[in-house]
């Protein structure tokens, strides 16, 4: 009897392990014929995390894969709407549903919310730009949306902040590829019809760095964050004027981050420096260009 | 002598077994919820002096500099106090940032020390294991706890910290952080907007007068332009946090949320009803929301909007004379701003003030309600006790009078202790609202007197496991209900039925689980567990077997 209920104690102990790490069975069935403490403090512990986190992945991975075979399903379903010209998406009703083909030129960095990828995009065809807000993507598909990709957007015409801009966007990956040239639009920068570039890869030159007035109020190049509560690793704000008008330009952090060169450039900036500059013309309550590129003269 | 010898053989018998069996009981335990529980750790003797600590500090601003300065002037001034503890501050401006990093460095633990965040945030933390120190123990400490003997600043009192607020940082049956600032939401109203439409400014802001003056403001002249503004562009009611708003109508409606447990019953008939209202006034250019829109904000100091509901905290941008903007100066309208709670269904005494159809859903359980948020400060366990007793000390500092109130002026915050609300500084503050557009700047005063004025009608939602995604949830209804509509979809039941779907599915929330207290529904056992259990009482009946058996046979 005694046997039997030793034996029914140590499957029990057994058990409690694979109870709670039942993907190293392995691992916890050598670990119940040690110490009780050492198997609770430590294998327990490790087998029950190791478990937790291929369980996790697998269940992530599963999931990912399902969503964006339905996603990519669902792009080559939807955007296969009627395509615009440029033209006709500037006359388009904001709200409205609207279909592109045009190409990546930049891209923000890839992020994940609820397991569902996101990135925002710079593009741009040979008529017109479209900045494409937080659409839906794989990481696999991110990293194939390179400068030049040609795409086709289904998705609906929204303005933030001044900013035209295409959201909850599906998308198919065409045949093609255009890069475009800036275009210098340094002397269009007081006109109001800067706005027909919105979103396009410019170019801004012979532009004078202004002071900005830093968190205790010197005078300095740039500011990390708009008013200088921030830290490296953070968005850029520069003034440059041109014309006696002087404009915010901006390094979005999510499109090129402290490692780049246009970020180490912008903080390597003085007062009073001349500079060459490319970008792409982004608006928030007016022009606020993402910055690219600088270059001092 | 024959009962002392079975005793004795018995004995060790069921010794054997009675030790396996707690030993069995307790291994389960163990393993299943030890790893998951914070342990804490044990608070040294004394503070180590002679050793040097390094903490790191990630913390949230409003992009607002003088609460970085604020932040700096704190750690140099404890680090005064504390020569041996060095503080290395990280900024952050958003509190999903500050969550996404947490939640990386856990895996690979190089959490910071000390972090601004909000208990929603804090219960995910605790899904890792012994992450957030429990501070039950700290506070506590005759030496090191809060006013404690040992502390070289003036520290609050336990007692002193406002309990509503403290009480927030409570995460199953354990504190799990301190509060460092609170604040709420206002609607900043332009009040000279609602006179030239004829009306007069209510006492209390109620739903039915915000929308029945939002909807008379979208009349158009012929040339496409708005009659108030003459604008192209108006969006009479803009809310900023739309989980906020649907949640506390709901709170405002007498309607369950969420509970500890972790149920929620945000997809009910009452949040139908809000979202059939709400997107009713979408359809019709009344309404919009930040995500959709832009900062309510600019389109307030624009002459764009009439209500612009967003935190007290963020006061410093709202009005004519706002000491902080994004639009140019020369797009700024002069308007009289008036600041509201936001728009209710009844008065503080519960008297009916609003009629639309949500809010009779929940006859005689309607209530005066509005959203308590802030940063708190949580606390992250590693493996030298001395170093956690530095961020302790270092958290609690944060707490300090001077620390509490400077930061506090910075927006429409108040200070989470009384000793800070109340010092003679704070109210002399208080006072001065208006003599310039700057510290004293009247409408971030009047959004802080807002809060403390109401501070009772406050409410806080359950923390648990899965409550940030219920929270976005929340805010997604409206969000989606908001966008279909503009693009011409019918938001109806059936529409809204097929939203419930998606975003129940989008937020997974069919797995969140409360965390912590035990207390917890964690759903089915799993098989092992069930075998394990079976095995127990088995061999429970081994047991009782042996000894009958060995009884008879004596």
């Amino acid at each position: 009897m005694k046997k039997v209920i030793a034996t029914v104690l140590t499957m029990g102990l057994a058990l409690s392990m694979a109870a709670c790490g039942s993907k190293t069975a392995e691992g916890t069935q050598d670990a119940a014929t040690e110490a009780v403490s050492e198997v609770a403090e430590e294998v327990s512990e490790a087998a029950q995390e190791v478990a937790e986190d291929a369980s996790d992945a697998a269940e992530e991975a599963v999931e990912e894969v399902v969503e964006e075979d339905s996603e990519g399903e669902e792009a080559t379903e939807e955007a296969a709407g009627d395509v615009m010209t440029h033209e006709d998406y500037v006359a388009a009703e904001l709200d409205s549903e609207v279909t592109v083909e045009t190409y990546v030129q930049a891209k923000q960095g890839w992020w994940e919310n609820e397991g569902v990828g996101n990135a925002t995009f710079y593009t741009q065809a040979e008529d017109g730009a479209y900045f494409i807000y937080n659409m839906p993507c794989s990481e696999e598909e991110y990293e194939q949306l390179t400068p030049g990709t040609k795409i086709k957007v289904t998705g609906y015409k929204s303005e933030w902040s001044g900013e035209v801009e295409i959201t909850d966007a599906k998308f198919e990956i065409e045949d093609g590829n255009f890069v475009a040239e800036a275009l210098d639009v340094t002397d269009l920068l007081a006109d109001d019809a800067i706005i027909d570039h919105q979103n396009e890869f410019v170019a801004f030159k012979g532009m004078t760095v202004e002071a900005s007035k830093d968190a205790d109020g010197n005078d300095v190049a740039f500011l990390y964050n708009y008013d200088g509560s921030g830290s490296q690793g953070d968005d850029l704000y520069f003034n440059v004027s041109a014309n006696g008008t002087t404009y915010t330009f901006t390094v979005e952090s999510y499109l090129c981050g402290q490692d780049s060169d246009v970020y180490k450039a912008v903080e390597g900036l003085n007062v009073g420096d001349t500079v060459d500059m490319e970008g792409f013309l982004y608006w928030y309550e007016g022009v606020n260009p993402h910055i690219t590129s600088v270059s001092v003269q | 002598m024959r009962l002392l010898s079975f005793g004795k053989k018995s004995w060790k018998a069921a010794s054997f077994m009675a030790a396996a069996l707690v030993l069995m009981s307790a291994l389960p335990l163990t393993a299943c919820h030890g790893s998951k529980e914070s342990l804490g750790f044990e608070i040294p003797e004394a503070f180590d002096e002679t050793s040097k600590y390094e903490i790191t500090f990630w913390a949230k601003n409003d992009t607002n500099k003088t609460q970085t300065k604020i932040y700096e002037k704190a750690i140099t001034d404890f680090e005064k106090l504390y020569p041996n503890i060095d503080v290395n501050l990280r900024l952050y401006t958003d509190y999903g940032k500050i969550y996404n990093d947490v939640i990386t460095n856990i895996s690979t633990d190089t959490t910071p020390n000390v972090c601004i965040t909000y208990p929603d945030h804090i219960a995910t933390y605790l899904t890792g294991a012994d992450t957030v120190v429990p501070l039950d123990f700290l506070m506590e400490d005759s030496r090191y706890g809060l006013s404690g003997s040992e502390l070289k600043y003036d520290a609050p009192a336990k007692d002193e910290i406002i309990p509503e607020f403290l009480s927030e940082g409570i995460i199953g049956d354990h504190y799990y952080a301190i509060p460092y600032m609170r604040s709420t939401e206002a609607c900043y109203v332009n009040k000279t907007f609602i006179e030239q439409l004829g009306y007069e400014m209510p006492e209390v802001l109620s739903w039915d007068f915000v929308w029945e003056v939002s909807e008379k403001a979208t009349e158009k002249n012929e040339d496409g332009t708005f009659k108030l503004n003459g604008q192209k562009v108006l969006i009479p009611f803009i809310y900023k946090s739309t989980d906020n708003m649907m949640i506390t109508l709901l709170r405002q409606e007498g309607a369950q949320y969420s509970d500890a447990l972790g149920n929620n019953w945000l997809f009910e008939d009452v949040t139908k009803e809000n979202l059939i209202e709400i997107a009713s006034h979408a359809k019709t250019g009344a309404f919009s929301t930040f995500k959709i829109s832009g900062y309510p904000a600019n389109f307030l100091n624009a002459g764009q909007c009439i209500f612009a509901v967003d935190s007290t905290a963020g006061a410093t941008w709202m009005g004519t004379n706002a000491p902080l903007c994004d639009i140019a100066k020369d797009k700024i309208m002069d308007f009289e701003t008036a600041v509201y709670p936001i728009p209710q269904f009844v008065d503080r005494e519960g008297l009916e003030i609003s009629d639309n159809k949500a809010s009779r859903l929940a006859p005689g359980e309607k209530k005066f309600a509005m959203m308590s948020q802030g940063p708190s400060i949580c606390i992250f366990n590693k493996k030298d006790p001395q170093e956690v007793l530095a961020s302790w000390l270092f958290a609690q500092y944060m707490l300090t009078n001077d620390v509490q109130i400077a930061y506090a002026e910075t927006e429409g915050y108040v200070p989470v202790t009384s000793k800070a609300q109340e010092s003679a500084e704070y109210q002399d503050y208080l006072g001065r609202a208006g003599e310039d557009n700057s510290t004293y700047y009247d409408v971030k005063i009047d959004a802080t007197k807002l809060l403390l004025e109401n501070q009772r009608y406050t409410f806080i939602t359950s923390v648990f496991n899965g409550s940030t995604s219920l929270r976005d949830a929340a805010g997604t209804l409206i969000e989606n209900a908001t966008k279909s509509v503009r693009r011409k979809a019918t938001v109806d039941e059936a529409y809204i039925e097929k939203l419930y779907e998606d975003t129940k599915s989008l937020y997974h929330l069919d797995q969140a689980s409360a965390a912590g207290s035990g207390k917890a529904e964690f759903g089915e056992l799993p098989s092992e567990s069930k075998w394990l259990l079976r095995l127990l009482v088995t061999t429970w009946l081994f047991i009782g077997i042996y000894i009958f058996r060995t009884k008879i046979l004596k």
